[in-house]
């Protein structure tokens, strides 16, 4: 991260925070960012002599970097527009999913602007195929690359409207002040920026300089804020796909095979079907068979009653114990043992669910000569051009509005259900809103693959000489877009010819301690599942073995694990977040026997961070009654340490890294899929074990780094991997058993498995015994 | 086809479904009252959580014929009104804590908690670890800690 100031002459601190925006012509006040040359990432040349696997090559071009390279060349093309009403719009080209990013983006304007948070606007931008690279929201990447080009054409527009003040007040420039929407000039009059928007604006395009608000006098950057969505969350207004209103678009879900990818044959029953109460349409798609009724009751009685022959699917007869089998015969040589002493260890890691609690869904409007989807996208570029493909479309006569989402975890990479939503929609010549049925979304969902993970370090005295890891994966289908950066890239990268899944795995993961020479390696075997990228995509099971390893070489070497990481970590801002964690939760601390303290590492996104949790395993605890539910180990708290550098929202950041220690629990403890006769057992929320109020930390701390730093880190996805690898780490110490698979649990079936045909459960009846 | 009359958020109203439509589709697809979102329709995730004349219910478990007219069926929408006021104090307190992130299930997350509340203050005790522990809505963003703080505050103003 690059430092302060301090030390630095005034015109070249000065001249890091200059840049060139865009006022663009229109009949009120629009402002564009176009990056100028001092907004190239701090990035050095790659050396000519990197070879993979480099020691460390995120330390020359990391993911975040060559994302935000990509999307350079169109950064110019965001847009603040100021309106006559005072308000101030911003139509952000990511997609919201729970991250906190429109209010974030709001700070960034309020900020540059000196303009109420509450009277910025923003909202999520339709598909823009010009933004090329510009509108994926994925590798927690949002703020680095959008921080500098938003703030830019924030400050184009103070400028214009500083102008066009001095103009109305008959004042210098120089003499005014824009504070809380207001220009107030030397002599008192005053002008609002609303009366500024129209004189304000510009009759043709042109290029201005600005210079960005230092740090130092930063009023809404850097300070706790609350979402700006917040009421709108609470009061039940705020609007998700499945709450829109789009005329004529009835309730339609997808009759599904019990198999993963199963390919639909004949119905037997189509017309009984047709004639059901409140049933409009019944269509075989390429998916299954498609219902659209007045209501989703009505969809879902529909999907029961259909008879349907399927045909095998993708994954037909396989079960996690032959999965587990192509991952060995897949992994790639560790070499021979060395003569030295060594630990080793295999880790396994189920398939997991990234389903979201909203489930696919989107609404879906195509006409003879065009669409129109709404649906909540991170890639909605690619989702426009797949559409387009799908229903011979030219992609300008697809309209792709990006509505908020109910969450994402990776889920939103993909579109599946628009793509459908839009096959069906032709087939059937009406508008259709289609969602998924919960037990369809985590049986035929996308799912975080099956994976091992070995690792063997080397050692001699007190030196570490070698560390290497073998990580093998079902493959992760990554083909959301990130594929065309990577090809964009690809030639500036010393990566040369891998591929594409080795790069983002090279790219995404470190070793930030000192053992010697380190290699890490991916390889992936079988494409024969719905996968994607869960987040924190490779890290949390990568960064888990690796930590397990390390708290076993630190009782070998006699070491304390706090003590030893603190020594092998690279440098002073690693030690520092882990210091910090070990301090703030006491580590060391007596404990009762069944019970221990875990702490672990990991740096991603420019950010570094350290968990220490305590857990409970004795038996009373783990064998606590819980209705349809799992107990297990319970973590009594969680300390986070994150240093992420210059922080927009730290109200914000403590959220992500709160859901990314939830996650970590879930994924070391109690959710993971199992599969068994080509389909996967977990149906539903009562099967599916995330983390739920009976598994949460009953103490919670997140203490966010002060930095210096000029420049964001990333963190939406960053809480996860340290949180996994603590409470495995903590599990290993409470039992005296380094755990090997994980979830722990995954051994025990908890639930009874629900039929796959019909593919969905009936809903129950009995509500109204259950109130309380 | 039958008509069922019941009240929601203080108004009378007549739907024309068949009677084993459940309750959550009615209020969705029929009346476009979206606040109570479906998240499983098993009665699991508890995403729809409303409240059946001031408790706790889940409207995808719910066959509109089981409603009487004179049923209050509550939803989000209506919790404020409850109490007369722009936000009922259970919803100040998600705003002051700041819990949303995606959003999808905090009205169920919110109308729960009322309901868990009311039924502690009438057993004349306060609410303890064992009580937020119970509450089964599921928050896949994870926002379960700063729920339990909101609660804990929204409680000393109800």
């Amino acid at each position: 991260m690059t430092g302060s100031n301090d030390g630095m002459p005034p015109d070249e601190a000065v001249g890091r925070r200059r840049f060139l925006g865009y006022v663009l012509a229109a009949p009120t006040l629009v402002a564009a960012a176009e990056l100028g040359v001092t907004a190239s990432p701090d990035i050095r040349p790659p050396s000519p002599d990197i070879r993979l696997p480099s020691p460390e090559i995120t330390e020359i071009l990391d993911l975040n970097d060559m994302m935000t390279l990509a999307a350079l060349p169109t950064s110019g093309l965001v847009t603040v527009e100021v309106h006559p009403d005072g308000t101030v719009s911003f139509a952000l080209p990511r997609a919201e999913v729970g991250q906190g990013i429109t209010t974030s983006t709001a700070m960034l304007i309020a900020e540059e602007m000196s303009v109420p948070l509450d009277r910025v606007r923003v909202t999520l931008a339709d598909a823009r195929p010009e933004l090329v690279f510009n509108q994926l929201t994925g590798g927690s990447n949002t703020t680095i690359a959008t921080y500098t080009p938003i703030r830019v054409a924030a400050a184009v527009a103070r400028l214009r409207l500083l102008a066009a003040a001095a103009v109305e007040l008959g004042s210098a420039v120089t003499d005014l002040a824009l504070k809380d929407g207001v220009v107030t000039a030397r002599s008192g009059a005053s002008v609002g920026i609303g009366a500024l928007a129209g004189t304000a604006a510009s009759t043709r395009t042109r290029q201005v300089p600005v210079t960005l608000t230092p740090r130092e006098d930063f009023t809404v950057i850097g300070r706790p804020q609350n979402r700006i969505d917040a009421l709108d969350a609470v009061t039940g207004r705020k609007k998700f796909t499945m709450d829109l209103d789009v005329p004529g678009a009835k309730p339609t879900m997808i009759c599904r095979p019990p198999t993963i990818n199963g390919r639909v044959g004949p119905v037997a029953n189509l017309a009984e079907v047709r004639a059901m109460p409140g049933v409009t349409d019944v269509v075989t798609v390429s998916t299954g068979v498609a219902v659209r009724a007045e209501t989703f009751g009505q969809c879902i009685d529909a999907v029961r009653a259909l008879k349907v022959s399927w045909k095998p699917g993708t994954a037909e007869g396989k079960s996690d114990e032959t999965v587990l089998r192509e991952l060995e015969a897949a992994e790639l040589p560790i070499g021979l043992r060395p003569p030295t002493p060594v630990v080793e260890e295999r880790f396994t890691f189920h398939f997991r669910s990234n389903s979201a609690l909203e489930p696919n869904c989107a609404i879906a409007d195509v006409r003879a000569d065009r669409a129109e989807i709404w649906s909540s996208l991170k890639s909605p570029i690619v989702a426009q051009q797949a559409i387009a493909a799908t229903l011979r479309l030219p992609v300008g006569r697809v309209t792709v509005h990006v509505t908020e989402g109910g969450g994402s975890f990776g889920r939103k990479l993909f579109s599946d259900a628009a793509l459908e939503a839009a096959e069906v929609s032709q087939k059937l010549g009406k508008p259709v809103k289609l969602m998924w049925h919960r037990a369809d979304d985590s049986r035929q969902g996308r799912t975080h693959p099956m994976a091992t993970s070995r690792v063997r370090v080397s050692y001699l005295g007190d030196t570490v000489l070698s560390y290497k890891q073998r990580h093998t994966s079902v493959s992760t289908d990554l083909g959301h877009g990130l594929g065309e950066i990577i090809t964009a890239t690809a030639a500036k990268l010393p990566v040369g010819d891998i591929g594409f899944s080795e790069t983002f795995f090279q790219l995404s993961q470190t070793m930030s301690y000192d053992f010697g020479s380190s290699s890490r390696l991916l390889s992936e075997t079988d494409k024969g599942f719905n996968t994607g990228s869960m987040r924190n995509v490779y890290s949390p099971d990568v960064t888990c073995a690796r930590e397990l390893i390390v708290d076993r070489l630190a009782a070998r070497m006699g070491r304390d694990p706090y003590r030893f990481r603190r020594d092998f970590l690279r440098n002073d801002r690693s030690r520092a977040v882990l210091e910090k964690a070990a301090e703030a939760g006491g580590w060391g601390r007596p404990m009762p026997a069944g019970t221990a303290q875990g702490i672990a590492f990991h740096a991603e996104y420019k950010s570094v961070s350290a968990a220490l949790v305590e857990i409970d395993c004795r038996p009373e605890t783990v064998g606590r009654p819980i209705r349809d539910g799992v107990a297990g180990p319970r973590v009594t708290k969680a300390v986070f340490v994150v240093d992420v550098g210059l922080v927009v929202n730290p109200r914000g950041l403590e959220a992500q890294m709160m859901g990314g220690i939830m996650d970590g629990i879930a994924l070391a403890l109690t959710s993971s899929l199992h599969l068994r006769d080509g389909y996967f057992l977990e149906a539903s929320w009562d099967n599916y074990f995330y983390t739920r109020q009976w598994n949460t930390p009953p103490e919670l701390q997140i203490i966010i780094m002060p930095s210096g730093s000029e420049k964001p880190g990333g963190a939406g996805e960053l809480g996860v991997a340290a949180s996994m690898a603590a409470v495995a780490c903590a599990y290993g110490r409470a039992t005296g058993t380094m755990p090997t698979g994980f979830p722990i649990n995954h051994g025990t079936l908890s639930f009874t498995p629900k039929p796959t045909v019909p593919p969905v459960p009936p809903s129950p009846t009995d509500g109204l015994d259950h109130a309380r | 086809m039958p008509e069922y009359t019941f009240r929601v958020n203080g108004e009378q109203v007549t739907v024309d479904v068949p009677g084993d439509v459940r309750l959550l589709w009615v209020l969705r697809d029929i009346l476009g009252i979206t606040g109570p979102k479906y998240g499983c329709g098993i009665n699991v995730c508890k995403a729809c959580t409303s409240h059946v004349n001031g408790r706790a219910v889940n409207p995808c478990a719910v066959p509109v014929a089981d409603l009487r007219p004179t049923d209050e069926v509550t939803t989000i929408e209506g919790l404020a009104a409850t109490v007369g006021e722009d936000l009922h104090p259970m919803q100040r307190a998600w705003i002051d804590h700041d819990v949303a992130q995606c959003g999808y299930c905090q009205p169920g997350q919110i109308m729960a908690a009322v309901a868990l509340v009311r039924r502690v203050a009438a057993e004349g005790r306060e609410i303890t670890d064992a009580d937020l522990d119970g509450l089964r809505n599921i928050c896949r963003c994870g926002t379960y800690f700063r729920i339990r703080e909101a609660i804990r505050a929204g409680a000393k103003d109800m």
